[in-house]
């Protein structure tokens, strides 16, 4: 059993799987925004990069990691919330190249802003849980208290929206919104309250995977949140815009299939790997393999 | 429901000159009109949708010009939009409880008392909307806005895209509606025999102005007046 657990496609599993939910989180962040007010916003790993950074300082003053977790998604909150209030209102029922050059712009404004106060290098956060593998006997399981800690908090956040969304009051308002916002407004839902609480959670769920993108790797500096914007956007784009558990699962998946790359094939090929996945599942479903839709309004 | 002086703009375009009218309680009236007599505009004007340039609207009361739409609804107006509005990505039970939300209501016995009124709604209460045919949709847009208990009903074309039988069916349960819930209506149709026969009055708009304000038995025996509502005049 021992030696399966750590067979090189398990470990591959696993440590694709540690690296898939990071991109399933800024996915799930993509889709949320997309779901409650249909903005493609560009400048999501900048916002959550920010906030992760406004975390991290308190770090240094010497508060506790998990404080500066908390203080990291407050700020992520406050920033979601005042984005869509004063950035992007505005904008709504303006063509959409508005929004994107809106929201690019701002990702400009957030990761230059973020040089000028904490610079361009990279900072990290230690880890209150060992990043140490397990070992099974004399081998190597791929698993770590963290990245475990890792995975099952994706995973739990992934089932906590659903659910929110599928289960609770709040959540049938906030799809209505997105839906259908002129006629939830003449069922008196508080439309505009629902697409900032939208924009809320969304920032948090993005500063969630920068926090640990801060702890788990080579550390979080300015920029680096880019290209998981761009993978998980690739994500979100193949399980479904509408679809947030597709949005986690293509992250996953993303992530397993990098490694499986890297290992057997060759790592130059990783980043290419996404977009080939893309194009494939485009051609296959092109609305999403988790959305319920045959067609997807752009 | 008090309606003075109400004019409404697009721009260069009045929609709706002057209209001043009375809706009375617990009564059904009809805007009858021909195409662009400004029918959907009342409505949406009505709801808070479409600011006026001036005018007022009064219900019990409370002016409603200058209010947010979604006070509107919780001040007790249902709208059933044209088109019925029903979100096709929900189930008929989701959209029912969406209608419920925003007010202090019972939602078991709220759905209850709907899947009573439209037992084909309680068949289907776990389908999608999507699936539903054109009178059931029309029939769950109208449970949905009677769930919250409005006060005042606006319906915008019910029976528009429906088979003549499924409109008829749906004209009588409006009637029984405004009957035992003691409901005001504001009934836009430009099925006018239908609407005439279910109303209690009748206001007939011609280019966004009102040329007549009646009981529904007056305006449907005015040869005159069906001139302005079937478009032939304007």
């Amino acid at each position: 059993m021992g030696a399966f657990f750590t067979s090189r496609i398990v470990s591959d599993i696993l440590i694709g799987a540690a690296q898939g939910v990071l991109v399933g989180l800024i996915a799930l962040s993509l889709v949320l925004i997309w779901q409650s007010t249909h903005v493609l916003n560009f400048a999501q790993g900048a916002m959550a990069m920010f906030a992760a950074f406004c975390g991290m300082t308190m770090l240094e003053h010497g508060l506790n990691y998990w404080v500066c977790v908390l203080i990291s998604l407050v700020a992520a909150m406050l920033l979601g919330g005042v984005t869509e209030r004063v950035l992007v209102r505005p904008l709504y029922g303006k063509a959409e190249i508005n929004s994107i050059v809106v929201m690019v712009g701002f990702l400009g404004i957030l990761e230059s802003g973020a040089s000028s106060i904490w610079s361009g290098m990279a900072r990290q956060l230690t880890s209150p849980l060992s990043q140490t593998y397990f070992t099974l006997g004399s081998k190597t399981l791929y698993l770590s208290p963290f990245s475990l800690f890792q995975i099952g908090s994706a995973l739990t956040l992934m089932l906590g929206v659903a659910a929110l969304f599928r289960f609770t009051k709040i959540g049938l308002q906030l799809r209505a919104s997105a839906l259908a916002p002129e006629v939830s407004r003449l069922l008196g839902v508080r439309v505009s309250r629902m697409l900032t609480l939208g924009w809320i959670i969304s920032s948090a769920v993005g500063a969630f995977a920068a926090i640990i993108i801060a702890t788990s790797g080579s550390g979080l500096f300015p920029s680096n949140m880019d290209g998981f914007f761009v993978f998980g956007f690739i994500a979100a784009a193949i399980g479904g815009l509408e679809s947030p558990g597709g949005a986690i699962l293509a992250g996953l998946l993303i992530g397993i299939i990098q490694t499986f790359v890297a290992d057997y094939l060759s790592p130059s090929w990783v980043a290419f790997t996404p977009v080939l996945i893309l194009v494939l599942s485009q051609l296959v479903r092109p609305a999403g393999i988790f959305t319920k839709n045959t067609t997807r309004r752009l | 429901m008090q309606i003075s002086n109400l004019t409404v703009r697009y721009g260069a375009i009045e929609a709706i000159r002057d209209v001043t009218f009375t809706a009375m309680p617990s009564r059904i009236t009809a805007v009858l009109g021909a195409n662009g007599a400004g029918k959907t505009t009342l409505l949406r004007t009505i709801s808070g949708l479409v600011q006026p340039a001036s005018g007022s609207i009064v219900i019990e009361g409370v002016e409603l010009i200058g209010r947010a739409t979604d006070d509107i609804a919780r001040l007790g107006v249902g709208h059933v939009p044209e088109g019925r509005g029903v979100i096709a990505e929900f189930t008929v039970e989701e959209n029912l409880r969406l209608g419920a939300m925003a007010f202090d209501i019972d939602l078991a016995a709220g759905l209850d008392e709907q899947y009573q009124q439209f037992p084909v709604l309680g068949e289907r209460r776990k389908q999608y909307a999507s699936t539903l045919s054109g009178g059931e949709r029309q029939m769950l847009a109208m449970a949905r806005a009677l769930i919250a208990q409005p006060r005042l009903l606006l319906l915008d074309e019910p029976s528009l895209g429906l088979a003549p039988l499924v409109a008829a069916e749906l004209m009588t349960t409006i009637r029984e509606l405004c009957a035992t819930k003691n409901l005001s209506v504001l009934l836009v149709e430009q099925n006018a025999k239908g609407a005439l026969r279910i109303a209690d009055d009748a206001v007939v708009l011609s280019v966004g102005r009102v040329v007549a304000n009646g009981s529904a038995a007056e305006v449907a025996s005015d040869d005159q007046l069906r001139q302005y509502y079937l478009g032939l005049v304007q």
